[in-house]
């Protein structure tokens, strides 16, 4: 779409011709973001406020489903999973990642910690997937995780980690810390690696050891990283799906069932579309309601 | 800077050790594959006869050629398209900024927090309707739409930063706003776009969601989507189970360390912008 320019007016001016051409710079994605996104989050709206089986009739039942979504004991554990994992998966890895970070610091540049940038990225790279695969083996009964307790005269505390109702929870929050640590980690690194050094300096001549040095200087510098990793790894733990699906499926009972996957069952095994969408809509509004404030606390003003 | 041995010592080993547990379930991953078919092999034992033919039987029996196809098509769909879609929206929010730019790039921005499952149950119906289901397509059109926040936000992060001087001197010369883009623009944003495309061609890659859902065939899902029905068929054979996981990686893997340095920064940059 070749435009003929005549205007060789100041910087700022916009020719009327030209204001709307960016539109149609916009248009692919705009068609493609309402076609496949926008569109079906208002139908999943529109789905939560009917009974429908998806073949059948549909019947209007007003706030029934969201009702259902806090009284039925079943359906709200799901979400009090997905805030039990948030522990694992983001308190877990932000504190570690923190910790570590912070004892690594000195030797950021070193070879030792070039390879580590490398191998603590491995998590990220693979599929979720392949991450549940490879820790179903190693926390089943005869797994590695058994292994090291009994070496290590625990051996009363061996068990299949994913299929006891009192472990399954945890295990898998474990393995989202495993996916996630690395990240978190690399992440509050690059941005201590942006705190000038004279500030560190200053506080050894005043006689701050590594822990004063740690909460008065680097903890507030990283505001923006620790918001980051906080905002990244809360939405992996309300909307986790691939590694709970691979791990338990939900199980053993209810134990384990998070919301993104009582989600696809209701939805394509149990044909309840409504009673599905509620609980998408819920989820899109959690996973709101917590990474919201978390950006309004840790950004200052700068986007 | 100063800083103590005993620190620099104690970082070290907290180093190795945290490289350690990020390694172990791989090397056990590795070992289990190689025990014979059917065992229930122990921990991090070797075999005694390491049996390098369960990668040939995994390979065949999970028809693993036609899923390296399937996902490479599937990608060569989702990506360029993504890039060119984000970099042109990117342009006009960041550059252009025509007017109600800012509503427009708000609502892109709103999806950047929208877990999949938010509307993957009207998607299924949609792509019905369309007549898509159980095609690519129906992987590859969705994933194109899903992405679109993120690439545009992180597009037009890039060409705000680009001074407005340098379109105002192509345009004296004569430049439209189509040759501007491609000659100008897109030259500039070569950094921003390469590792864009480097997520989203993880992101494609690792979908699994939309293939289960979507794809009951698993020759035709992605890679993630085809171990998952792998699993349920090799369940119970772990040593096979292993093989088939190990070489559903070796893909990713092998492109994430031949370009590791751009990943390492396109991954840290993508959490920051997302």
């Amino acid at each position: 779409m070749p435009e003929p320019i005549t205007g060789r007016r100041a910087r700022r001016a916009r020719r009327p011709r030209a204001a709307w051409l960016g539109w149609l710079f916009a248009a692919p994605a705009v068609v493609m973001y309402a076609a496949f996104v926008l569109r079906p989050l208002t139908l999943t709206v529109q789905y939560s406020f009917y009974d429908w089986n998806g073949i059948g009739a549909s019947k209007w039942v007003g706030l029934d489903n969201y009702r259902r979504l806090f009284t039925d004991s079943e359906l709200f554990a799901t979400i009090v999973h997905a805030f039990e994992l948030i522990v694992f998966f983001s308190f877990v890895p932000v504190l570690l990642g923190l910790f570590v970070a912070a004892t690594i610091r000195g030797i950021a540049t070193s070879r030792l910690a070039t390879v580590a940038r490398t191998v603590l990225f491995l998590p990220q790279v693979i599929p979720l997937v392949a991450a549940g695969i490879m820790w179903s083996w190693l926390l089943s009964s005869t797994g590695l995780a058994n292994e090291l307790l009994s070496a290590v005269g625990l051996g009363r505390l061996t068990r299949a980690w994913l299929g006891e109702f009192g472990t399954a929870l945890p295990a898998v929050g474990i393995i989202g810390a495993w996916v996630l640590v690395g990240l978190c980690t690399l992440l509050l690194l690059a941005g201590m690696s942006k705190i000038d050094p004279a500030l560190y300096e200053a506080a050894r001549l005043d006689g701050a050891g590594p822990v004063r040095e740690f909460f008065s200087i680097t903890l507030p510098s990283l505001r923006q990283e620790i918001g980051v990793s906080v905002t990244v790894t809360v939405i992996a733990a309300l909307a986790s799906f691939d590694i709970v699906y691979i791990a338990t499926q939900g199980g053993p009972g209810n134990s384990t069932m998070v919301p993104g996957l009582e989600i696809y069952y209701l939805a394509f095994s149990e044909r309840e579309i409504g009673m599905a969408s509620a609980l998408a809509v819920a989820l899109v509004i959690l996973v709101l309601a917590c990474v919201l404030p978390v950006q309004r606390l840790t950004r200052d003003g700068s986007r | 800077m100063i800083v103590g041995r005993r620190e620099t010592l104690v970082g070290r080993v907290l180093l190795v050790l945290l490289m350690a547990v990020t390694v172990v379930p791989f090397i056990s991953l590795f070992v289990t594959a190689l025990h014979p078919a059917g065992t229930y092999p122990s921990g991090l034992s070797w075999p005694d006869d390491p049996q390098w033919g369960n990668f040939a039987d995994a390979f065949r029996s999970a028809h693993m050629g036609e899923l390296l196809l399937s996902s490479c098509l599937i990608v060569a769909g989702v990506v360029p398209l993504s890039l060119l879609f984000g970099t042109m929206a990117g342009f006009a929010f960041g550059h252009l900024r025509m007017p109600g730019h800012r509503i427009g790039f708000l609502v892109f921005v709103l999806g950047l927090t929208l877990p999949f499952e938010g509307i993957i149950t009207p998607l299924y119906y949609q792509v019905r309707d369309l007549g898509l289901l159980n095609t690519r397509w129906a992987i590859i059109l969705p994933l194109i739409g899903l992405f679109m926040p993120f690439s545009v936000v992180w597009m037009r992060a890039h060409f705000v930063t680009m001074p407005d001087d340098l379109s105002e001197a192509a345009r004296i010369d004569g430049a439209g706003t189509w040759q501007l883009f491609w000659r100008v623009h897109v030259p500039l944003a070569m950094p921003a776009l390469s590792s864009l495309g480097i997520l989203l061609f993880l992101w494609t890659w690792n979908q699994f969601l939309l293939a289960i859902v979507l794809v009951d065939d698993p020759a035709k899902r992605t890679m993630a989507g085809a171990l998952g029905a792998f699993q349920g068929q090799w369940g119970t054979d772990i040593p096979l189970l292993c093989a088939g996981a190990l070489l559903i990686l070796v893909p990713t893997l092998a492109v994430f360390l031949v370009f590791q340095r751009r990943f390492v920064a396109a991954l840290l940059q993508g959490s920051i912008k997302g």
